[in-house]
């Protein structure tokens, strides 16, 4: 594999694979796996299938079980919490298929949701099935499986609203003609959205009722987090062909232990409260400026990772609105990370970013 | 007939319902309930229309009523339904739990309170004041009061016991939530099968080691059995599945007697009180008590429909708070939770299936919304209530017996007292009546009018109201002794606090009520709005109290240690906010921070901590030449940094000139100087050093600018009070270089040994001149 990214259906195909040979239990209609088996396949079972969410049983299972009851899913979370790595998975452990893409954009037309013309042809024969160039959603409905929607809440509500009738008649009308698309049984839409964009675009009260939400929290744990950080960190490595720099664990807890306090307000140790930054500081933010940290130190440092190299990694994912952050980071600074002895390091290099 | 043992799990609502059908199916002679016998006299109550459940039965020493449990029963309390049963059916009940009166005697010389997760009644557990309850800590007692602890299943967790019996059984059959395996096998079925529980607590029990608490409460069970046995037949037994084993087993009586034997008993009283779910559900804090009230409600009073039902339920408490729920959402909602029983391989969707199915269909995914489902319904809002001619509550005679000991009678006519808090009893009245208002019993109301004739004065008009006898039956949820209840209450108002400004009130209520033992918690929760709080006028308003506090108040020493860190940590949040607070403030705030800043640097100098002082002095040096500084701060905060000595005359004569240049706006120059002078002119009367600076800069200003500043100058001295203008006139008048080296010079030695004799009476000792030359 040459991709930068593969898919998800092809990178775990073996995993996928063992799961269906070994899978007992009744699958729904159009489903690849029973629903406990996509559960697994996302969660892992400690053996052979790995892990790709890391975070509450309970929250999949209510995913997973959203789609079994064919309602559409609607997955919310502040950016970074794996929304759409989720539903990437979800749509390759249920239909095979994870390419079936609508990114929503300020820009998303109703084409993308419905259907196109192709216009050369529209013009040499009229209108005709071979004039028609069919969206993802269009096309999911045929073949009876999943669609995604990226970001549903950045697409104008004129355009969310063509979702009504595709969720709840579950039919895609072409009126020019005179036929419509009936979705085939395994059909259905995950949708992601972002909990900071709320009231950009937010979805009609039709077609909310229309989802079962499901919000992704941010790790609930020090120790879950640190996890997620250090494998992601170790695999973007790998696929980045960074040279290599021993992920010093110490140096992700810290960062973890600093996103964690100024995210939930809270020192670890529960004892002091703290201001937090507008900033969402999520997982994802932490992996990166782990991962920056780490080109630095391998390319101008001396090849392992210092505090100095993460400090200003740091200081750009709190500090994003310079008036009010730049106060909670000195807040925190002088009187939480300047208590800290065993972070002296750290209190020097973040003092000088 | 043989005797019946209902071995039930406490509140639980399966156990409840098969209890009745099994008592209506084989109506026994007797009843025999696990409980403090004390109580048997009470149990005529149930049978009146005034005691709803949920209540509690309350049980304290007679001479202490601090040390006090309760036993709470809700309608779907299994032991409520059976003695219910027993009332309406005429059948005899008895408690034959260990008597609470062995156990108050006990606690008092043994055992330390072991952790928090066997704290039974409120009145400790919401009291730090209150010693905690030797005797209630005891594991066994902890454990089988049906509420705290009662309920077996949950308190598995907690080492009390040897080992975890429904949490065995659970984990035999695949499951990892004990509750869940319970509600699945027994409850959702309806109908436990009372031998099969029996056997497998027996099949546990042999194997695991006993407490010893236990052995002596069940030795004293066996021994009313024995008595019961001989005057009837037919008994039916309801008690703590745990327990059955031990019941059915044969044991010899002497075994027994020796056992209970050498137990002193204490004196106790017992009484009904009205309890809440919510009361019922925040004992869930240490892993016991019945954390879903409400839904258990639900299940014991809905037959049929359990999940559309509490769906139902649960769309109208939406809707309530105007959330648009439709009938469509209460059947997807539906449809998902039996979908995700399913794949959970349940027999019925249970609680965490229609929280989650609702969270994700109903509330969008919102975590206020599902907390609001969980405030009304999963826990319920229910209130118990008890008849009026219940006897009264420990509060209502604490509160008695202190009105005897401060010789302070309830009187409806309103009178005035004055109180000279130099005498004890003074004193203590007034404490008394400052924590009654803290549980909104506001017999006394502060008279403000004849205040600041000295501190140790109060008045008081007092004014004693039926309705607080209500309030007293309330307050008593908080705690059994006035100070008690008065502690937690103040705690939980901290707790709940939403702004600074409260919780500094809440600290002075500490400190007049004199309750110490919420100081801890306040502060705390002072500390924790102070971190929050992105007003940096709050902040400094809360530090010249506190620092107060620190340097004169006489908390009883409580925790000065906690209180002085806080002060600092709140000083430090200000040194770090200050400068972004500042800039570009119109001329209210920047009055209103002028006079923060004056109390903040009052408080620093009260604290007596160098670093602090280095550090505010620092942050205000750093400050006061910012160019986007309101003129009356500028001016102050140059005047600050003069008297703390952190700026030579040289310097401040020189930003002295800098608001009169013409660069400067008129407007802002006025604030300035006002700034700089403001704090009374007294100041300048004795000041030698700050009156020439300000006579020379005076002198400077250039004759065709005087003219511009004169309003300016007008402004501020205008403001100093006639005298002190008068005596600065004269000052300045006056010839002082020559005065200055006169008083140098003219010193009259012999004069002044004159005062001697009488400075040494007063200081104690002889006092000489010494001889220089």
């Amino acid at each position: 594999m040459t991709a930068l990214r593969p898919h998800a259906e092809d990178q775990y195909a073996d995993e996928l694979a063992l799961l269906a040979a070994a899978d007992d239990r009744p699958r729904p209609p159009g489903w690849r796996l029973s629903p406990s088996a996509v559960v697994t396949y996302l969660l892992g079972d400690g053996a052979k299938i790995t892990p790709k969410y890391v975070g509450p049983r309970r929250l999949v299972e209510v995913a997973v079980s959203t789609l079994v009851t064919d309602r559409a899913l609607l997955l919310l979370g502040v950016p970074g919490t794996a929304k759409t790595w989720v539903s990437e998975h979800l749509a390759a452990a249920i239909s095979g298929d994870s390419t079936l893409l609508v990114q929503g954009t300020a820009g998303t037309a109703e084409e993308a949701i419905r259907y196109g013309w192709n216009y050369a042809r529209l013009l040499a024969d009229g209108p005709t099935d071979a004039a028609l160039v069919p969206s993802p959603v269009m096309r999911a409905m045929q073949t009876g499986g999943i669609v995604r929607v990226e970001e549903l809440t950045r697409v104008p509500s004129d355009v969310q609203d063509a979702l009504i009738t595709v969720l709840s008649e579950k039919t895609l009308p072409v009126p020019e003609l005179n036929t419509e698309v009936q979705a085939q049984r395994g059909f259905n839409l995950i949708a992601t959205a972002n909990d900071r964009d709320r009231g950009v675009n937010e979805l009609s009260s039709a077609l909310r009722r229309r989802f079962n939400t499901v919000v992704l929290p941010l790790p609930e744990s020090a120790d879950a987090e640190v996890e997620i950080v250090a494998r992601r960190v170790a695999q973007l490595g790998k696929s980045l062909d960074l040279p290599e720099v021993p992920a010093a664990l110490d140096e992700i807890r810290r960062v973890v232990t600093i996103f964690r306090e100024l995210r939930s307000g809270l020192t670890e140790d529960g004892r002091t409260k703290l201001k937090s930054p507008t900033g969402t500081l999520s997982t994802a933010e932490a992996i990166s400026v782990i991962t920056s940290g780490m080109a630095l130190a391998a390319h101008f440092g001396d090849g392992t990772l210092h505090s100095a190299d993460v400090a200003s990694g740091i200081l750009g994912a709190v500090v994003k609105d310079p008036a009010s952050d730049a106060v909670v980071w000195r807040e925190y600074l002088e009187t939480v990370v300047r208590e800290r002895p065993e972070w002296r390091d750290f209190y020097r290099a973040a003092r000088d970013a | 007939m043989p005797e019946r043992y209902y071995g039930i799990r406490h509140h639980g609502p399966g156990s409840a319902r098969a209890v009745v059908q099994e008592l209506e199916r084989h109506p026994p002679e007797v009843l025999l309930v696990e409980g403090p016998p004390e109580a048997d006299e009470l149990v005529r109550w149930v049978g009146d229309r005034g005691l709803e459940p949920p209540v509690a039965l309350l049980g304290y020493a007679a001479d202490d009523p601090r040390r006090a449990a309760f036993w709470p029963f809700a309608v779907f309390s299994p032991e409520w339904q059976a003695i219910r049963w027993a009332v309406d059916h005429g059948v005899p009940v008895r408690f034959f739990d260990l008597p609470f009166a062995y156990r108050v005697s006990a606690g008092a010389n043994r055992r330390p309170p072991t952790g928090p997760a066997a704290q039974p009644d409120p009145g400790t557990q919401l009291d730090p004041a209150a010693q905690p309850d030797p005797a209630e800590n005891e594991p066994g007692a902890a454990l089988e009061v049906p509420g705290p602890g009662g309920d077996e299943p949950d308190s598995r967790p907690e080492p009390l016991r040897p080992v975890d019996p429904i949490g065995e059984l659970a984990a035999a059959a695949g499951y990892d939530d004990p509750e869940r395996w319970w509600e699945d096998v027994v409850e959702h079925r309806g109908m436990p099968a009372f031998e099969a529980i029996a056997e497998a607590m027996t099949a546990i029990r042999d194997t695991s080691p006993e407490d010893p608490e236990d052995l002596v409460r069940e030795a004293y069970m066996r021994t009313v059995l024995r008595e019961v046995r001989r005057t009837h037949d037919d008994i039916a037994v309801v008690c703590g599945a745990w327990h059955v084993p031990a019941l059915t087993r044969k044991v010899a009586v002497k075994d027994d007697t020796a056992l209970l034997k050498g137990r002193r008993k204490g004196k106790v009283a017992f009484t009904w009180v009205p309890w809440t779910y919510g009361r019922l559900a925040s004992w869930s804090g240490y892993g016991a008590g019945v954390r879903s009230p409400g839904w258990y409600h639900h299940l014991f009073s809905t037959g049929d429909d359990v999940v559309p039902r509490w769906l139902v339920d649960a769309a109208r408490v939406l809707r309530a708070e105007g959330v648009p729920t439709s009938s469509a959402h209460v059947i997807e909602a539906t449809r998902l939770a039996e979908a995700l029983a399913a794949m959970r391989g349940r027999p019925l969707a249970g609680l965490a299936e229609v929280t989650e199915a609702a969270e994700a269909v109903m509330c969008d995914g919102e975590r206020l919304r599902v907390e609001l489902i969980d405030r009304r319904l999963v826990v319920g809002e229910r209130l118990g209530g008890v008849p009026d001619d219940m006897p009264a509550v420990p509060l209502a005679r604490d509160l008695a017996a202190q009105q005897r000991t401060l010789r302070l009678k309830p009187e409806a006519l309103e009178r005035v007292l004055d109180l000279d808090l130099r005498r004890e009893i003074d004193l203590g009245r007034s404490r008394l009546l400052h924590r009654l208002r803290t549980l909104d019993v506001s017999w006394g109301e502060p008279d403000s009018g004849r205040r600041g004739t000295g501190t140790f004065r109060e008045q008081w008009r007092l004014r004693w109201q039926p309705e607080f006898a209500v309030r007293l039956v309330e307050g008593s949820m908080y705690g059994t002794t006035v100070a008690a209840a008065a502690t937690a209450k103040v705690t939980d108002a901290a707790r709940r606090a939403t702004s600074l400004a409260e919780v500094t009130a809440l600290v002075e209520v500490c400190l007049l009520a004199d309750l110490a033992d919420a100081y801890p918690p306040v502060l705390s929760a002072l500390d924790a709005r102070a971190a929050l709080d992105a007003d940096i006028n709050h902040l400094m308003a809360a530090i010249p109290a506190l620092a107060r506090t620190l340097r004169y108040g006489d908390v009883r020493r409580t925790d000065v240690a906690g209180l002085s860190t806080l002060t600092a940590s709140l000083l430090v949040r200000v040194c770090a906010g200050l400068p972004s607070a500042v800039g570009s403030l119109s001329d209210d705030a920047a009055k209103e921070l002028r006079g923060h800043l004056d109390g903040v640097h009052a408080a620093v100098a009260l604290l007596d901590d160098d670093d602090l002082r280095d550090r505010w002095l620092a942050t205000l040096a750093s400050v006061a030449v910012r160019a986007d500084l309101h003129g009356l701060l500028a001016g102050r905060l140059t005047r600050l940094l003069l008297d703390a000595g952190r700026l030579d005359a040289a310097e401040v004569r020189r930003r002295l000139r800098l608001p009169l240049t013409t660069g400067t706006p008129p407007a802002h120059a006025a604030a300035w100087v006002e700034g700089f002078l403001s704090g009374g002119g007294l100041l300048l009367v004795h000041d030698d050093e700050l009156l020439e600076l300000l006579d020379d800069w005076l002198a400077d200003i250039a004759d065709d600018v005087f003219g511009d500043v004169l309003p300016l100058l007008r402004r501020t001295f205008g403001a100093f009070a006639s005298g002190e203008r008068r005596a600065i006139g004269e000052r300045v008048a006056g010839d002082r270089g020559a005065r200055r080296s006169a008083d140098a010079t003219t010193l009259d030695h012999v004069r002044a040994a004159t005062v001697l004799p009488t400075l040494g009476a007063l200081l104690g000792r002889d006092l000489h001149i010494r001889e220089a030359r």
